[in-house]
């Protein structure tokens, strides 16, 4: 689904991310960890392909098709999706509208309707999107955009922070059916990339492999599990050693 | 001024006729012609020229069917070409035979407005002006609007009207009014408008501007708010114009009423438009609020607000809000706020400047392209909930401002 190449990413002719490679399945879901200022968030966008962040050495093949110089908006429309941990607010223009524009393929009121009790979401969809929302409705707005906008290949930006216990696992069921988790991993056609600080989130969606990135680099590899436990008992800097 | 004689009146506006306006570009109304051929009265709107009921659709006019309005009246040039009433207790007459009709007329003439305001309101005055006479009677309460349509089809005419608008007490009056003009035609339009909202009385007033770029337009309305009267002013004028001035005022004089002004500007190239909003709050507990969108796609526009707490416990907010879609162009935000006495309340946000790079990139994200997102968020931006309109009208306004967006990309 995804593979990242030796990626070299510059933010304001700053260096980021040095080098950095990895790759996705179909049906797979991995997780990011690394300390704050890693470079987590820009491995994500750069991705997604957001124009501040330049791609300045190596490649990102998505479905097999190099997509390093693809603009922003095609690539979402080849089916690349992200949730963002702090969407900016867009004024006059509610939550319902922004559903209906990132629909793939066109849905009718009663869809978004009933997609939206679902995701308990249905008070937010007449607001101005962003606009005065609390925390967790911003995760859940932004998991009622993807899941209408059906992308192939999910990017989650910290999905589980600012919510709290109880609605943790309503965003953790959101987040396995944007990733098909019902269905078994061959028969999915959707994968996922999770920045998690807290690891909180794992315990709802199921990531196979984890990474760690620290000061732009990748610094170990393994599986997710095995890697949030190293962390938790020995930090950031020492589960980087020890998963060599 | 309520006590000055006919003669007084005119008096002053001869000596006003050269009064420049303080603000936006002055005008040589002797540059216009005074007079047009005068337009025969039809009893059927229907019949109008075809060319005519189009311009006149696109502000919101319709008379092919007049099911929807609970009266009309048409103005082109300087003749009141048709006004009728289909509902009982609302007049709707041309304001010459409103005059004739009711002696006491004479006491609301240039009572809100001053006849020396400036050699605008001057020339109305001395050069005799048209206009319409809109009342709806004590108690008589209809959701139905009347519409009102000022038509400007002569080349070169310096086009005058003064309008008389009463809300009797408890009553409820809803009006829809397009000013609109022959494409192309240089003209200069002065309107002056006077609006009496009796006690606990309600006024919608919902104009739609749709000149040409050779118009000048100079406005000029004084709005008088009796105890729980509510004035509702909408205002929408989304094409080119040459230049437009005009900053409209209403005075809360009763205790408890309530003003609210809207409006929605777009300046394409080579329009100038000056427009404000002012309230004046006299009464106790009176309210306002003043919500202004202003985008230029090349124009420059001032847009002005300004509330003034002259009474106890009053409460205002003002809100103006730009934004620049080209790279020339000016958007130039005077917010203004005077209090006068303790324990008033008045608040203000203004804000100008271009789309946020970071909402594109949002919506883009989501698989629209820069053009659509920019689209989006522009809509967005123009839309203004509209408090206290009855659904249908509402859903009109809404109707004519996509329209009109639609030529902004």
């Amino acid at each position: 689904m995804l593979k990242v190449e030796n990626l070299t990413v510059e933010v304001e002719g700053k260096e980021i991310l040095h080098e950095l490679s990895l790759s996705v399945g179909v049906g797979e879901t991995h997780a990011l960890f690394g300390p704050n200022g890693s470079g987590k968030t820009t491995l994500l966008m750069a991705i997604m392909g957001f124009p501040r962040y330049k791609v300045t050495r190596g490649k990102i093949i998505f479905k097999g098709q190099d997509i390093t110089n693809m603009s922003l908006d095609e690539r979402a429309r080849l089916g690349i999706g992200m949730s963002f941990q702090r969407p900016p607010v867009v004024r006059g223009v509610r939550t319902r509208d922004v559903v209906i524009a990132s629909a793939r393929e066109a849905m009718d009121e009663h869809a978004i309707d009933d997609l939206a009790e679902r995701l308990n979401v249905v008070d937010l969809m007449g607001r101005e999107v962003n606009y005065g929302f609390s925390g967790g409705e911003i995760k859940r707005s932004e998991l009622m955009q993807l899941l209408a906008q059906a992308p192939n290949l999910v990017l989650l930006d910290e999905p589980e922070s600012g919510v709290d216990l109880v609605n943790m696992a309503l965003i953790g069921q959101m987040i396995n059916e944007l990733l098909q988790k019902d269905r078994r991993r061959w028969h999915r056609t959707r994968s996922g990339l999770i920045i998690t600080h807290t690891g909180h989130i794992l315990e709802h969606v199921h990531a196979t492999n984890g990474y760690v990135i620290i000061d732009g680099r990748l610094i170990s590899e393994g599986e997710s599990r095995e890697i949030l436990e190293c962390i938790k008992e020995r930090g950031f800097e020492e589960c980087a050693t020890c998963q060599r | 001024m309520s006590k000055i004689t006919a003669k007084e009146k005119r008096e002053l506006a001869q000596n006003a006729l050269n009064k420049q306006s303080p603000l936006g570009e002055d005008i040589a109304i002797e540059n216009y012609s005074g007079e047009a051929e005068e337009h025969p009265y039809e009893e059927d709107p229907s019949r109008l020229p075809s060319a005519d009921k189009q311009h006149m659709l696109s502000v919101g006019v319709i008379v092919d069917d007049l099911s929807q309005r609970s009266g009309t009246f048409i103005q082109k040039d300087q003749s009141a070409v048709h006004y009728s009433s289909s509902q009982e207790g609302v007049e709707v007459m041309s304001i010459s035979q409103a005059l004739e009709a009711y002696n006491w007329l004479k006491d609301y003439w240039w009572k809100a407005v001053r006849v020396d305001t400036d050699k605008f309101t001057a020339h109305a005055e001395i050069g005799e002006s048209e206009g319409y006479f809109i009342r709806s009677l004590p108690g008589v309460k209809t959701t139905l609007p009347v519409q009102a349509c000022l038509y400007l089809g002569h080349k070169n005419l310096a086009q005058r009207v003064h309008n008389i608008i009463i809300a009797e007490e408890d009553s409820e009056l809803h009006i829809i009014t397009g000013c609109a003009t022959h494409p192309m035609t240089a003209g200069l339009h002065i309107g002056v408008s006077e609006f009496y909202v009796k006690r606990g009385a309600k006024i919608s007033f919902t104009m739609i501007h749709n000149w040409a770029p050779g118009i000048e337009v100079r406005p000029r309305s004084v709005a008088i708010i009796e105890e729980n009267g509510v004035f509702l002013n909408n205002y929408v004028s989304m094409k080119p114009v040459r230049s437009m001035q005009m900053y409209p005022t209403a005075r809360c004089v009763g205790a408890d009423a309530v003003v609210r002004f809207n409006s929605i500007l777009v300046a394409p190239p080579g329009s100038t438009m000056d427009v404000g909003a002012r309230v004046i709050l006299e009464g106790e507990r009176s309210r306002a609020e003043i919500i202004s969108r202003a985008i230029t796609t090349g124009g420059d526009i001032t847009a002005r607000g300004d509330i003034q707490g002259n009474a106890p416990d009053v409460k205002g907010h003002l809100e103006c809000r730009g934004l620049i879609l080209a790279d020339k162009g000016t958007i130039h935000a005077i917010p203004e706020l005077v209090g006068r006495l303790a324990g008033i309340d008045l608040s203000h946000e203004a804000a100008v400047g271009k789309i946020a790079e970071e909402e594109v990139e949002y919506l883009m994200a989501r698989g629209i392209s820069r053009d659509e997102a920019t689209a989006v968020i522009v809509r967005g931006f123009l839309k203004v909930e509209i408090e206290g309109l009855p659904p249908e009208l509402d859903a009109e306004l809404k109707r004519a401002i996509e329209e009109s967006e639609k030529e902004l990309f």
